[in-house]
């Protein structure tokens, strides 16, 4: 484990112990440098939200946790990104494994042109979960209650996943992502192209699979942050600004752009 | 965005009637005229387009429909023995073969006892066609028991007769400018009036191959020939092209070798096709030594030639596939070429194969290759594997296209109808294939 000395955005705020650690995280797309050195911890079993202005690099160092950004070819990562204690870019790590214990979801719905069994079997199926078809049954039956789904698809799982609603499109991709026992979801606005009705479907969600899963989530709805998250991280300007209790950022921020988002000044 | 953004400039102020007054009509009436005038250019377009295909086909139908009848004459051939069989075996394999078309040559001397002189004679031999002997030998291979006996044979009649019967050649014309004269005019109206001559559906065409006579000339040397080349041509540039496309597509890095690269696939797919015809003739034949003529080079030379084609077309169709199937597929932990082969490769597929289709089309129809690796050749049997000499559809056209013998004109429009039903038949299978596909989602 690292034990550098944390920055105050860094302070711990939870019994649980810390299952995702960024350290002076910097990315570079090519030579435009996307994100200063990024500070922070995620702990175990919390939904930690980041948010901030378009273009502050929220996503970006979403994407650097389960180095998804490695299929970009310009850009470069440097710093330490520690999931368990273990460096996720040490060339020795394989990313499939990675990505098999992070998930991701992301903002637009994107189930694959398949049926919604073959959907959520995917990932079992690719990391060797499951052989037999009554254990994908299994998985597919779990999965899909676990993103409140099944009792809405359990009828027509041979049908296209694309054939489905918006929001439950976006319930599958979280079904297809839970499908493989992440340790740790990454959510890239996952309601940013959903209605008010699917939003809250989804916001219940993540508060149930947070029971489970360590989940962090981008977004740019700050009520979503405020509703769905117990910290909160503002990025600004590819710098993490602040970081802390969701409550006390909301309600008392300690820098000055924070409070100017937080109250739309700017955004 | 953070910035601050600046006051809107409010717009140059106008007069009230701007959008309204007179000049406001006018512009707006010129705007309207502009679209009626280009809608008028699409549609004199378009009818261009119609009415030229129209012509083409009709020219076509026109020119080459006869070709798919032949003239046949009723004739009573005695199979003597003494002439098929002079060596008395019994033995096919002893027979006389050269010596067959005497016994049609005697048959007609039968049917018109009255004609004596040696030039009466060779204008009477001119009716049946001058290979009229191969297709005695036929129907002996078929049932050597008739030898010895006489039987009532329909045999081709020769191109001339033919044509005067199909209306090929005026029989108005001035016998000078006939190929017929009018001695054998009188004949074959005579052997018309006695229900001697019919026409029958021209088999021939479809069952033999190239010939020097139009009678025995047929499309299914050149047909096979064209399917083992298309074959060839499929197996070589399908995998290399997919693979091209999506190497370039989705694992090249972006630097300035893969541009050089880029730029140089799209230039070869303007290169004149020729060109790849020398290339084949330098390198397959040349140096690799490979046979002449040969569907496998032509194969090789043509697959050469719609790879460019291939490529361009799935690059684009991976392309088009939507890049948040690729980061699904990555997101669940799939490697890279597990997210091309399970999702990104089948969904691009109606694209690639609509590549391919417009390129093996592109393929089928190409000659000037061809021609540079002696596939031209005069090829009289069907070839029985990509290394035997054989034709192509298209140079066989070009072959017959150059013969004199007014027989050879239909068949070779008849042969350009089957090159397009040939090609039909291909796009219809593909887009059929294609929709089979894409209803998978």
């Amino acid at each position: 484990m690292d034990t550098t000395t944390l920055t105050k955005n860094t302070e711990a705020v939870s019994t649980q112990p810390v299952k995702v650690s960024a350290r002076d995280v910097k990315v570079f797309y090519g030579a435009k440098r996307a994100l200063h050195g990024v500070n922070v911890d995620v702990y175990k079993n919390e939904v930690l939200a980041l948010i901030g202005p378009s273009g502050c690099g929220k996503s970006t160092f979403l994407r650097t946790l389960n180095r998804m950004n490695d299929t970009i070819d310009i850009c470069r990562v440097e710093g330490k990104i520690l999931l368990d204690g273990q460096d996720i870019y040490d060339p020795k790590l394989d990313v499939v494994q990675l990505r098999a214990r992070v998930g991701m979801v992301f903002q637009k719905p994107n189930p694959f042109p398949k049926s919604i069994y073959d959907n959520i079997i995917y990932g079992p199926k690719l990391h060797g979960l499951a052989t037999r078809k009554d254990e994908f049954d299994e998985i597919v039956e779990r999965s899909l209650k676990r993103a409140g789904l099944w009792n809405e698809v359990k009828d027509r799982l041979q049908e296209p996943g694309t054939g489905l609603s918006g929001g439950q499109q976006q319930r599958l991709c979280i079904a297809r992502a839970v499908a493989v026992s992440p340790e740790v979801i990454l959510m890239d606005e996952p309601c940013s192209a959903l209605d008010p009705i699917a939003t809250a479907h989804i916001e219940e969600l993540i508060d149930e699979l947070r029971e489970s899963f360590t989940i962090a989530i981008v977004t740019h709805n700050m009520q979503q942050a405020a509703r769905v998250s117990q910290r909160t991280a503002f990025f600004h300007l590819g710098d993490l600004v602040e970081v802390g209790n969701t409550e006390e950022i909301f309600t008392n921020p300690r820098d000055e752009r924070t409070q100017g988002y937080i109250t739309g000044r700017y955004g | 965005m953070t910035e601050i953004a600046e006051p809107m400039q409010a717009a140059a102020p106008v007069s009230a009637s701007f959008h309204t007054g007179d000049a406001a009509m006018k512009r707006l009436r010129s705007r309207y005229a502009a679209e009626r005038r280009f809608k008028i250019y699409g549609i004199l377009a378009i009818s261009f387009a119609c009415i030229m295909l129209v012509i083409l086909l009709f020219t076509l139908l026109k020119g080459g429909v006869s070709a798919f009848w032949q003239t046949e004459m009723r004739l009573e051939v005695t199979l003597d023995a003494a002439i098929i069989d002079p060596q008395g075996t019994g033995n096919p394999a002893d027979w006389d073969r050269g010596a067959l078309q005497t016994l049609a040559n005697n048959a007609l001397y039968k049917e018109f006892p009255e004609v004596e002189g040696r030039l009466e004679k060779r204008d009477l031999r001119g009716l049946v066609s001058p290979v009229a002997g191969v297709f005695i030998s036929k129907i002996l291979d078929k049932d050597p028991s008739l030898v010895g006996q006489t039987v009532q044979l329909w045999l081709p009649t020769s191109d001339g007769v033919n044509q005067i019967l199909k209306g090929g050649i005026d029989r108005t014309l001035p016998e000078a400018q006939r190929t017929i004269n009018d001695r054998q005019l009188a004949w074959v109206d005579k052997m018309q009036a006695n229900g001697h001559l019919k026409t029958a559906f021209n088999s021939t065409f479809f069952t033999s191959s190239d010939s020097n006579y139009p009678e025995l000339a047929g499309l299914f040397g050149a047909a096979v020939g064209t399917l083992l080349t298309m074959m060839i041509t499929l197996l070589v540039s399908l995998p290399v092209g997919v693979a091209a496309a999506v190497y370039l597509e989705e694992f090249a890095p972006k630097n300035k070798l893969t541009d050089l690269i880029e730029v140089n696939i799209n230039n070869l797919a303007a290169v004149p096709s020729i060109v790849f015809g020398l290339l084949g003739l330098a390198v397959f034949l040349n140096f690799f030594g490979m046979p002449r003529s040969a569907p496998l080079v032509g194969g090789l030379v043509l697959g050469l030639l719609v790879l460019p084609t291939i490529i361009i077309a799935s690059r684009a169709a991976l392309k088009a596939v939507p890049p948040s199937i690729r980061e699904a597929a990555l997101g669940m932990g799939a490697s890279r070429l597990q997210a091309i082969t399970h999702h990104v490769l089948p969904l691009a597929m109606p694209g690639i194969m609509t590549g391919t289709i417009i390129g093996m089309a592109h393929a089928v129809g190409e000659t000037a290759p061809l021609l540079m690796i002696g596939m031209n050749a005069f090829v009289t049997q069907a070839p029985t594997s990509v290394l035997d000499s054989s034709s192509v559809l298209p140079v066989q056209i070009f072959i017959w296209a150059d013969k004199p013998e007014r027989g050879f004109v239909e068949l070779t429009s008849a042969a350009i109808l089957v090159l397009l039903a040939f090609l039909i038949t291909m796009n219809g299978a593909a887009i059929w294939l294609r929709k089979k596909f894409e209803r998978r989602w």
